[in-house]
Order: C-alpha cells, then structure tokens, then sequence
C-alpha cells in the first residue's frame, strides 16, 4: 500500500512536471475470472503518440478501454487500479464516466458512424448529443472537424448522404472528426486501421501524426511498421503484462527484454 | 451406386414439391377470402354506405368508431408498449427481465375475450361506469403492447453493440444513445411491428364486444357506446334477413382496406432518408 501512495504522488508531480497527460497505476481489469490487465503502470506523454502492441489477447484493447472508462460498460468486467488524467484519478468516487468520455475520445477498430445519419449529422452527433453545442456554429464545428480529419475535400458536397455511404477509410476518418469535434483531450485508437486496405491506411497515418500536434494519442496496433512509423513511445504487452515502454525508436531497435525483442522480431506473435 | 444418386436426387425434388404444395395450401384460402371479400362486398360501396349512419342503410359510425379505437389505443398502447422494449433490450440484463419477458409472451397469446371480460369489470363497471370507447382503447392497448414490446426488443437487439459503443464514448448518457442512436437505427423493425399490432387489434371483436357494446350512432362521447367494423359484421352476419347479410360483406371489405392503407400509409411515411 505504501508503495502505492507514494505511485500515485509520483504521478501527480510528473504530471505537472514533464508533459504526462495520461498515467495509470497498478492498473488490474477483469473479464469474469479471467485477468485481462495485471499491475499495469504505463504514462502517456501529452502531444505525443503512444503506440500499444502484443500478440492478440495481450489485452492492448483492454488497457485503452480503461482509460475513458469503457470497460466498466462490459458485463461481468471488473478494475482495480487509478487512472490519472491530468493528475486526477478518473475512477475517484464521485466521478462521472460520461464527463471522462468526453474528455477522452476513442475511435475503434472497425468504422461504426451512426447508420441512420448523415456524414453531417455524424460529426454534429455528439455536440448535439452531450449539450456541448451552446453558442457554437454547428456549420462552423462540422467542417473544422472534417478538415482536421482530412476528409473535408472529399466529402463537402456530401454533406447530406448517408455516414454509411462512404468507403471503409473515409468512414474511419469520419469517425476521427466525430470524436474531435468534442475537442477532447485525448483521443483513443483501437486498431483503427485494422479494417483498411494499405491506401487508407496511409492516409489515416498521416492523420495520426498531424494529430499529435494538439491532442495526444494513444493506439492500439498489431501491425509493428505501424507501431514504428507513427508513434513516439511504445508500450509492449504480452499476457496481460507490461512487459516493455519506451522511446519507440529504444524499444525496436534496442529492446531490453527478450520477449519484446522476439515479438518484434517476427519469433511469435 | 447409380440407384443411391438417383434416389437422393429424387428426394431432393420431392422435398421441393413438399414445401411448394404446402405454400400452395396456405395461401389457398387467404386469396378465397380475399377474392369474396372483394367480388362480395364491392357492390355496396357507395357514398351512402361509407357515410350514412346505420339507420340511414350506412356504417359510418362503424368506420369512425374503429379510426377512433386505433388512435385511442395507438396513443396508449405505442408509447408504453416501446418503451417496455426499449426496457427489456437495453436494460434488461437480470432475471426480473427475462421474467418479465416471459409473462410478456404469454400476453402475446392470450385468449382476447378474457382481456375483454377483465376491462369490462375494471374499466366498464367499475371505472366508468357506462360502456365507453376509452374501455374499449384499454381492452385493445392490452393486446397491442406485448406485440409492439416484443418487436421492439427484439429489433433492437438487433442493432449492433458497435453503434451503442460509438455512442457512449462520446460522452453521450445513456438514454440518450438510446433514444437518438439506438431506436432509430431499429426504426423499420419497430415500426413493423406497430403496424402487425395495429391491424392485429383493428380486427379483434371479443374485446370490444364487451367493452364499446356497438351502436347504429356515430360517436356520442366518451361514456356511450360506440360502433366499430368487426362488430357491425357480427351484427348484420347474425341477421334473420339475407340482404342484411351480404352486407357483412360490404363491411369486412372496408375493414380489410382500412387495414391495408394504414399499412401502406405508415411505411410510406416512415420511409427513412437513408434505406438500409
């Protein structure tokens, strides 16, 4: 417990100090009886990219979906642990996980716009949702969000048909400008690119980057050139465990641990 | 060798016949009836017949008195009957639920006359105290929700988690993603069954019978009796006077178009921007 008190004080004073936007401590999550997360500590640096990998079932999902609370949503799951956002604890008593998802923004694995909406009404969908829209130009919001998410060009004379309507890459920009139309802090990747042929997959690349600019990212990635290309730290998971975080260019080309070395290395995986 | 591919073949074929004759066998007496509803009935149809009340030769009474019973129930039954799904789909993770469920689905199949006898005692003679439309909206909202509230359940089950999750990690509450997100997305299967419930209940006769009693009058306020198409069959199919009867055929025509168009008019109507 000691040592846990005095985690959770080193995580206040590094987030003051050195640009940590995210830290979780001694962070355990459950599916039933089966441990996803065990103990895991990690910092997400602001303005930069953290890019999780591990083997499939490594729980890289997991992880991410305890940052903005959507782990809870799952039946039968259960956390142990803090998660810190800007030095405070998001699961603290009293805490309401919808005010943290708005702060925290997450784009998911496969495209999932809203079906029955217009590529408009997709990225108008959550300010008109959360009652964030008080005083500010719906029009105006729309396409600074489309532009940021480099989508503007190919769909402004769209505007009015269906979200659903575009390919599987614009859709997954789509998504990106529906979450940063909230403007959140943070924004959560969860494989965004699995679902996408390699042009896509470039172009949402690209955007990852620009983004770090004004928001830091944490993504969730089984593809390594990715991992390697986009992302400024990494963080390797193997059962569960962290077993390896640092600089992304230390952790590929130097990995301290056998097994991250055997992962990147194409041994297993 | 041969013999076993032929004989598999033949099995094949015949098993094909089985279920074509079967369809055949169904839809026999559905387009029957149809055919002497129509050839029956389409002579009556007049102005005079549509308007007029039943002193004057007409079934305008039971033409509004049916319109007014679907608005009644419709205003009663579709709200409570979406939201009990809305209930069961996405809150409905305990084992209140799935009891709940399961006294929905009885509901679902119960006998019409019993829920006429029970809004006769509670609504009629205890409530009101008079026969009355309202009586009658209550005996029919009975049997219309467990049929919207199961559909609905089961439409929005359909909806993939992705859609909900997409939703709450915008920092959208709840009842929110619900009501704006979810239904919507489930819109055309809700609808469905607003609609099977709707015609469902236009045609049930045993719990008005009891509840609205029928009337050669058009409507005369919420404490009196009122006419409705099913019950003027019933009436003129049980007259001693054959002219009288072949009328009940005039009558169930207009009951079967009512239903059509209020089919047809809804899906028009709710016919999204975007068609899934």
């Amino acid at each position: 417990m000691t040592s846990n008190s005095a985690n959770i004080k080193k995580a206040k004073v590094e987030s003051s100090s050195s640009g940590v936007k995210m830290q979780t401590i001694n962070l355990n999550a459950w599916f039933g009886t089966k441990q996803a997360l065990k103990d895991i500590n990690v910092s997400f640096k602001t303005n930069a990219v953290t890019a999780i990998i591990g083997p499939s079932g490594c729980g890289k999902s997991t992880l991410i979906r305890c940052l903005n609370r959507m782990h809870e949503l799952v039946p039968d799951s259960r956390f142990s642990g803090q998660v810190f956002l800007d030095g405070e604890n998001v699961y603290a008593p009293g805490v309401d996980p919808v005010m943290i998802r708005r702060r925290v923004g997450m784009v998911f694995q496969k495209p999932n716009p809203f079906p029955t909406m217009s590529i408009y009404d997709n990225v108008a969908a959550g300010l008109k949702l959360t009652g964030a829209r008080k005083g500010r130009d719906l029009d105006k919001v729309v396409r600074w969000s489309l532009e940021q998410a480099t989508l503007w060009d190919e769909v402004k004379d769209d505007l009015k048909k269906a979200g659903t309507s575009i390919s599987g890459g614009q859709q997954q920009r789509l998504c990106i400008a529906r979450a940063i139309a909230l403007q959140p802090e943070v924004i959560l990747m969860d494989e965004p690119c699995s679902a996408l042929d390699p042009i896509a997959t470039a172009k949402i690349e690209e955007l990852i980057v620009k983004l770090k600019e004004e928001y830091t990212v944490v993504i969730v990635t089984h593809n390594m050139q990715q991992a390697a290309r986009v992302s400024d730290f990494t963080a390797f998971l193997y059962l569960g465990q962290l077993i390896e975080y640092g600089h992304t260019s230390a952790v590929f080309e130097n990995p301290k641990n056998e097994l991250t070395e055997k992962y990147i290395t194409g041994k297993f995986g | 060798m041969i013999n076993n591919y032929v004989f598999r073949k033949v099995k094949n074929r015949l098993f094909f016949v089985l279920c074509l004759a079967c369809v055949v066998i169904a839809v026999i007496p559905l387009l029957s009836i149809l055919y002497e509803v129509v050839s029956r009935g389409a002579p009556f149809l007049s102005l005079q017949f549509l308007t007029n009340d039943a002193l004057h030769g007409g079934i305008g009474p039971a033409i509004q008195g049916t319109l007014i019973l679907i608005g009644l129930t419709s205003l009663i039954g579709i709200p409570v009957g979406i939201l009990s799904g809305v209930y069961l789909a996405e809150f409905g993770d305990n084992k209140y639920a799935s009891f709940l469920r399961a006294i929905n689905d009885v509901l679902t199949e119960f006998p019409s006359i019993v829920v006429g006898i029970t809004a006769y005692s509670v609504v009629v003679i205890g409530l009101i105290g008079s026969y009355s439309p309202i009586a009658g909206a209550v005996a029919l909202s009975i049997m219309l929700v467990p049929i919207v509230a199961r559909t609905t359940d089961e439409s929005l089950k359909l909806v993939p988690n992705s859609v909900r999750e997409a939703s709450l990690a915008l920092g959208i509450r709840k009842w929110k993603t619900t009501l704006r997100i979810v239904v919507p997305a489930a819109k055309s299967g809700v609808i469905t069954g607003i609609l099977l419930a709707t015609a469902r209940i236009a045609g049930e006769t045993a719990p008005i019978l009891l509840t609205i009693l029928g009337s050669n009058y058009f409507f005369q306020g919420f404490r009196s009796p009122m006419d409705a198409l099913p019950l003027r069959i019933f009436r003129d199919a049980r007259w001693d006077n054959p002219r009288v009867q072949a009328e009940a055929w005039g009558v169930a025509l207009i009951l079967i178009l009512i239903v059509l168009s209020l089919n047809i008019g809804v899906r028009l109507a709710a016919r999204g921007r975007f068609k899934r």
